[in-house]
């Protein structure tokens, strides 16, 4: 033990034996909002390793295989065609996007397997006040990591490549829509570990939603399923990221921001679940 | 002040907590006793709402802590020492605490210096030992400066030193006039830390009751009588105390215990029969006597067939053995306790094995 073998110092130190309403001038009793919630959320990301992990690992899958995918162009002198130049960016994102559902995942669920959740409860027992907060600091900070690599990379990848200006719609697809998107998937991500409460199984289950519509399609080889076939073309979550780019994998499907809205109401109705989850069962 | 009234938990077909009540004042440490399992931890949860009682309610300051308005303010609680996220550092985990409950930053500092764990506030917690996280978690039930406070085994894996201090820190919150709830499977720690006594057994209550209360209530209070070492004084006083009506039960050391007669009865009959008396003592059974022939007894109330068969037999069946002598004690199952204290300890801290030699002078001098 680090403490001496002196006298116990008495708990408070500069304190009147605390009556109530009679605490120290400088610590005005006040009573805690969302506002702390999220400050106290933001503490909590901030200082735990998994954190820069996992950002920074997306913001390496995104930098480095949009600028691959760009010199590598360049050197084979290869022609785009139609294609947008932004659009090189997309399989950096499809890769990094795992990094943020597994944050999402882990923003919550951590919690849950540590047993922090108690202690976090035993001081706001609001169920929702913490969920809320840590969905608005989770959501920020992977909008604007993701919006502004996205951006950093179309920068550098327009500059490789001397392809068409991209327009301003394009770009607001590429940077703010992308950023938006994978946002969302995380903040899906955080829902479901909110409810499983068990980082990897909720991590298993959300790379099953992204992965698993587009794998079922693939082998979906008779005529019969051939409807739902394409509508797990169009509607997979690899589908859905791509048509920010202008470029659906599938040319019919939802396009651009329809995709943003799709998963809006997806995580909406998902958060909703946590919601209710969380205030009815015990911890 | 707490207050439960009916509280029951079930999980599924068991039942953990079973239709208790209770109430915790302020002012006084009141310990929380029960065997493992037998709803403590249970209790405390749903004392902090993190559990929902499947009936009956419990109160903090006469509100459900979730509709407790400014919670952290009112309540602080150390329910699992384990409980924080290993890769964050011991201040920035008080910090995200602090934020949560709209306490000021300076509290921080001001709780890592109570629980002495200033030098290490930068350290990640998975590097420390159980001892600093329970100073931890304690430190986190003291930030919002609380009227009430919970520990749940607040003493796990302290030394010697930091069960000192922890018990002096109750002891002084109670006297601040809050309210502290302490759970403990340690009577000895009990007995030294807390004023009144909550004991559940299978989630049932047993005793509300102080400690003195519960001490007098419990034991079977017994006599010790030495006599001069030959053989054949001892055959006599034996002999005259059985005839009265006593029990007798030799000691490990050469004393007797005498059970059923009291004081003046003893020193009659010892004179009637021509006996010398060296040393004749009342004694007082300790907390984990009293605390074992509760428990035991709830064991007792809830088996269903028969329910003397495979339990352990009551501790003091003080009766000769016949024809064993006097010099070979029979083995008894609390035999491991008569082992002289450890030189150089001091008779505060707790053993991990009680001396009951240790609790008898501090019982007689009371």
């Amino acid at each position: 033990m680090t403490t001496p073998a002196a006298p116990p110092p008495p708990p408070y130190p500069d304190r009147s034996p605390g009556r109530d309403g009679e605490q120290a001038p400088s610590a005005p009793v006040r009573t805690p909002g969302l506002g702390d919630a999220v400050a106290s959320e933001w503490t909590k990301i901030r200082s735990v390793r998994s954190t820069v992990w996992t950002l920074g690992v997306m913001v390496l899958l995104l930098l480095g295989v949009g600028l691959l995918t760009a010199v590598a162009i360049r050197a084979a002198d290869a022609d785009l065609q139609d294609e947008p130049v932004l659009s090189l960016g997309f399989f950096g994102v499809l890769l990094g996007s795992i990094c943020v559902i597994t944050l999402g995942v882990l923003t919550i669920a951590s919690e849950y397997g540590t047993g922090l959740i108690r202690t976090t409860l035993a001081v706001c027992p609001s169920r929702s006040r913490v969920l809320i907060a840590k969905s608005i600091v989770f959501f920020l900070l992977s909008f604007t990591v993701t919006t502004v690599t996205a951006g950093v990379v179309g920068v550098l990848q327009t500059a490789i490549l001397d392809g068409g200006t991209p327009t301003a719609g394009e770009w607001l697809g590429a940077t703010v829509g992308v950023g938006l998107y994978v946002a969302l998937l995380g903040l899906l991500a955080l829902a479901l570990g909110a409810v499983v409460r068990h980082s990897a199984g909720a991590i298993t289950i959300m790379i099953g939603v992204v992965l698993l519509p587009l794998v079922l399609a693939m082998f979906m080889f008779t005529d019969t399923l051939d409807s739902v076939r394409q509508v797990l073309f169009e509607y997979s979550i690899p589908s859905q990221l791509a048509s920010l780019y202008d470029t659906p994998i599938t040319l019919s499907g939802p396009s651009g921001w329809d995709s943003v809205l799709i998963l809006t109401c997806v995580t909406a109705v998902a958060m909703g679940a946590a919601l209710a989850s969380q205030d009815r069962r015990d911890v | 002040m707490i207050e439960a009234v009916g509280l029951t938990k079930r999980y599924g077909a068991k039942t953990a907590v079973d239709n208790l009540s209770f109430q915790v004042r302020p002012g006084a440490v009141t310990g929380f006793l029960g065997p493992n399992g037998s709803g403590k931890s249970t209790t405390m949860r749903m004392i902090v709402g993190l559990d929902r009682p499947t009936a009956g309610r419990v109160t903090v300051g006469g509100h459900p802590f979730r509709s407790l308005p400014n919670a952290p303010r009112q309540v602080g609680a150390l329910l699992d020492a384990k409980a924080v996220h290993g890769g964050r550092s011991a201040r920035n985990h008080l910090l995200s605490l602090a934020q949560l409950a709209g306490i000021p930053t300076a509290r921080v500092d001001e709780v890592l210096g109570v629980v002495g764990l200033q030098d290490v506030a930068k350290r990640r917690s998975s590097g420390f030992s159980l001892g600093m996280g329970q100073r931890l978690g304690i430190a986190a039930a003291l930030l919002g400066d609380p009227r009430v406070l919970l520990f749940d085994e607040p003493v796990n894996g302290l030394d010697p030193e930091g069960i000192h201090w922890v018990r002096n820190l109750m002891k002084q919150l109670a006297s601040e006039g809050r309210t502290v709830f302490v759970s403990s499977h340690l009577m000895s720690e009990m007995a030294l830390t807390a004023d009144h006594l909550i004991v559940i057994g299978r989630g049932q209550l047993l005793s509300d009751m102080s400690v003195k209360d519960f001490i007098s209530a419990n034991s079977a209070d017994f006599a010790r009588v030495r006599v001069p070492p030959e053989p054949e004084q001892r055959e006599k006083l034996t002999a005259a105390l059985t005839e009265a009506g006593g029990r007798v039960m030799p000691e490990p050391d050469g004393a007797l215990r005498v059970t059923g007669l009291p004081l003046p009865r003893i020193s009659d009959l010892a004179h009637g029969a021509g006996v010398r008396l060296w040393q004749l003592s009342p004694h007082q059974a300790s907390l984990e006597e009293a605390y074992m022939r509760m428990t035991q007894g709830a064991v007792d109330y809830r088996s269903t067939a028969d329910a003397k068969e495979g339990l352990v037999p009551p501790p003091p069946p003080y009766e000769l053995p016949p024809d064993s002598g006097l010099a070979q004690p029979p083995e008894l199952p609390q035999r491991g306790w008569y082992a002289p204290p450890p030189p150089g300890r001091s008779p505060a801290a707790p053993a991990p094995s009680p001396h009951p030699t240790e609790r008898e002078t501090s019982e007689e001098s009371r």
